[in-house]
């Protein structure tokens, strides 16, 4: 609806199937190892492949809703290089100091100057004025030493989707370079705080994948916890202590307005979509025990599918809908659990030291990250469905809640200080464990949930 | 009589003042008291309305309005036992009283998780005041998990008295 691809390249944009495309079969893992190992230490870290980014090019400066093409072509160029460069595979050259090139040099671009400025491939569009006040944006890798053109992107948009714009052609250019799946043309929905310690005020808020686009969606008032995206980006299940009680909502996006996943006296809290977006799960306390319920997204019975003395909490459907991995202390400490979605074969998958908490099944369904409780920290980590193959990506005090990105490559998570002036960051960090980043939020921030690619 | 219940009322406010100072969590500030004189008792003559917080918290007296668990632990214990003795004879003397129990985790677990513990503790707290005679539909339940630390060190000593299920009067 926002973005139209125009006829530069149909094709590619037309392949993007969010979730089900990410559960098609992919290369391995640049991380793959046969042998259980805990590490972060950068012996998987690559090298960076160099790739100019100048200006995108405009055919005449015009202003279109207040924004010059030229300008236009700068910010995007800056997107572009900024997703590129914070997946840690590329080194951007640009757009700072970098020639404008000319809008007839964007197909057919200058290789040899590129290659000597130590740039394997080059990156050339253009932001011209459309019909009835859109912009026309393209864009086109290069391979320098061959000469020859990877990919072409163009787009028919909205001057206020300027920058979905750039994250498609990050997205086309990473996904050409490096096989994976895109990601960049993404959100995020996490919590803002800020205010003291003791009396955090907590606002549900959403963004880009990379921190653009902010906007709070609860002003406050009543705190607000674990937020997810439903897959179609139309509605937010959180929890929210409104009234003082603990009860999960369904935000709807567009209307601003919200109803309670089912009606219960009992405290409600944990929500998780399914993969379709049809189902909801939640964790219940009855008496002071807890258990994970599916319920339809549109209401409806419930099901129970957890019936052990103890916490059973938390959850998160595997790609194909049928299973789903959660968190239950029945065997004394917090481990972590599969079972199918109506609740049978549940088996505890985590074993060796310390706790595990907060699974996430990736939308690959090859990984489930996690968050590892021992020795007075937290750190965030990933292992196989059955449990094998674990590794820790971070380590620092207290790691928690991962989050997946749309291609399962990048896991987002929060990062808290200690003591009494302790703070909630946004970060992320890829598979290698090497390349961590923090998320630029306006406030402090908390529980991200990252949703899928968007059409 | 006029003169005397202002007095008390104002005295009320001050120890409302101290109360939000000392407190943690606004959104369980005690209600406003609902008038003086006949309807609710005798004056104490300390300005404290009977049935009220500041009341049950006179009563109980430091630290009575709470007990405290072992790490990733909800069991009532004999000094947990003592105090909620305490507090079930002063909801006896109160009949009309609710109360909310508030539980609490450290910051040492993850946040659904302790969620989950806080409900655990709150609950302990209130099936043992039930076991004392205390009207179970007199008391209410709610889980802060590690949302609002007590103390705000990350230390032994702060994460004791954090993890704890705390009485709190909400009204009658």
């Amino acid at each position: 609806m926002l973005l139209r691809s125009t006829g530069l390249s149909l094709a590619l944009l037309l392949t993007t199937a969010p979730l089900f495309a990410q559960t098609a079969p992919t290369p391995p893992a640049v991380t793959t190892t046969t042998e259980p190992r805990e590490t972060i230490e950068g012996t998987l870290s690559q090298e960076r492949t160099v790739i100019g980014i100048p200006p995108l090019a405009t055919s005449s400066v015009q202003t279109v809703a207040g924004l010059r093409t030229d300008s236009l072509g700068r910010q995007i160029a800056e997107v572009i290089a900024a997703d590129l460069e914070r997946s840690g595979l590329y080194e951007p050259i640009g757009p700072s100091g970098v020639r404008a090139i000319t809008r007839a040099e964007v197909q057919a671009p200058r290789f040899s100057e590129w290659q000597s400025r130590g740039a394997e491939n080059v990156v050339h569009g253009f932001v011209d004025a459309g019909s009835n006040g859109s912009l026309i944006v393209g864009c086109y890798l290069y391979d320098t030493a061959l000469g020859s053109e990877l990919v072409r992107k163009g787009f028919e948009i909205q001057p206020a989707d300027w920058r979905r714009a750039a994250h498609k052609c990050a997205d086309a250019i990473y996904s050409r370079l490096s096989g994976e799946a895109p990601f960049f043309d993404s959100r995020v929905a996490y919590i803002a705080e800020s205010g003291p310690k003791g009396n955090r005020i907590k606002r549900l808020a959403i963004m880009d994948s990379d921190g653009g686009n902010h906007r709070f969606i609860t002003n406050g008032q009543a705190l607000a916890i674990s937020p997810r995206f439903s897959p179609d980006y139309k509605k937010i299940v959180y929890v929210s202590y409104l009234n003082n009680r603990v009860r999960v909502f369904i935000y709807d996006v567009a209307s601003g307005s919200q109803k309670l996943v089912t009606e219960s006296s009992n405290a409600t809290f944990a929500p998780r979509w399914s993969p379709d977006g049809t189902q909801i799960l939640y964790s219940m306390a009855v008496n002071g025990n807890t258990d994970i319920y599916r319920i339809s997204a549109n209401g409806g019975t419930p099901v129970r599918l957890t019936n052990t003395p103890g916490i059973d909490v938390g959850g998160s459907f595997s790609p194909d809908g049928k299973k789903i991995v959660f968190e239950s202390d029945r065997s004394g400490g917090q481990q972590i659990y599969t079972m199918n979605i109506d609740g049978s074969n549940q088996q505890r998958i985590s074993f060796g030291g310390g706790r595990a908490a907060t699974p996430e099944w990736s939308p690959r369904g090859d990984l489930i990250a996690f968050t590892r409780m021992g020795g007075g920290e937290f750190r965030i980590g990933v292992m196989t469905p059955s449990g094998g193959n674990v590794r820790m990506l971070t380590n620092s005090w207290q790691d928690e809640a991962p989050t997946w990105s749309p291609n399962g490559r990048v896991i987002q998570f929060f990062r808290t200080t200690p003591g009494r002036q302790g703070k909630s960051s946004l970060w992320q960090v890829d598979l290698t464990g090497v390349n961590l980043r923090r998320l630029p939020t306006p406030q402090d921030g908390s529980d991200p949930s990252w949703g899928p690619v968007l059409p | 009589m006029t003169i005397r219940k202002s007095t008390a009322m104002i005295a009320a406010i001050t120890m409302l003042a101290v109360g939000a100072c000392a407190k943690k969590a606004p959104e369980t500030l005690p209600p406003v008291p609902e008038g003086t004189g006949t309807d609710t008792g005798a004056d104490t003559g300390t300005g404290i309305v009977p049935g009220s917080q500041e009341d049950f918290l006179a009563s109980v007296g430091l630290e009575g309005d709470r007990i405290f668990f072992g790490f990733d632990q909800y069991n009532v214990d004999a000094q947990d036992q003592a105090t909620l003795q305490n507090q079930a004879q002063w909801l006896q003397r109160n009949p009309a009283v609710r109360v909310t129990l508030e539980g609490h985790a450290d910051e040492r677990g993850t946040r659904d998780y302790n969620i989950a513990l806080g409900e655990r503790r709150a609950n302990a707290a209130k099936n043992y005041l039930a076991s004392l005679g205390i009207d179970p539909s007199r008391i209410s339940v709610i889980s802060y998990g590690k949302e609002r630390p007590a103390e705000l060190g990350s230390t032994e000593e702060a994460y004791a008295k954090n993890r704890r299920a705390v009485t709190v009067v909400i009204g009658r």
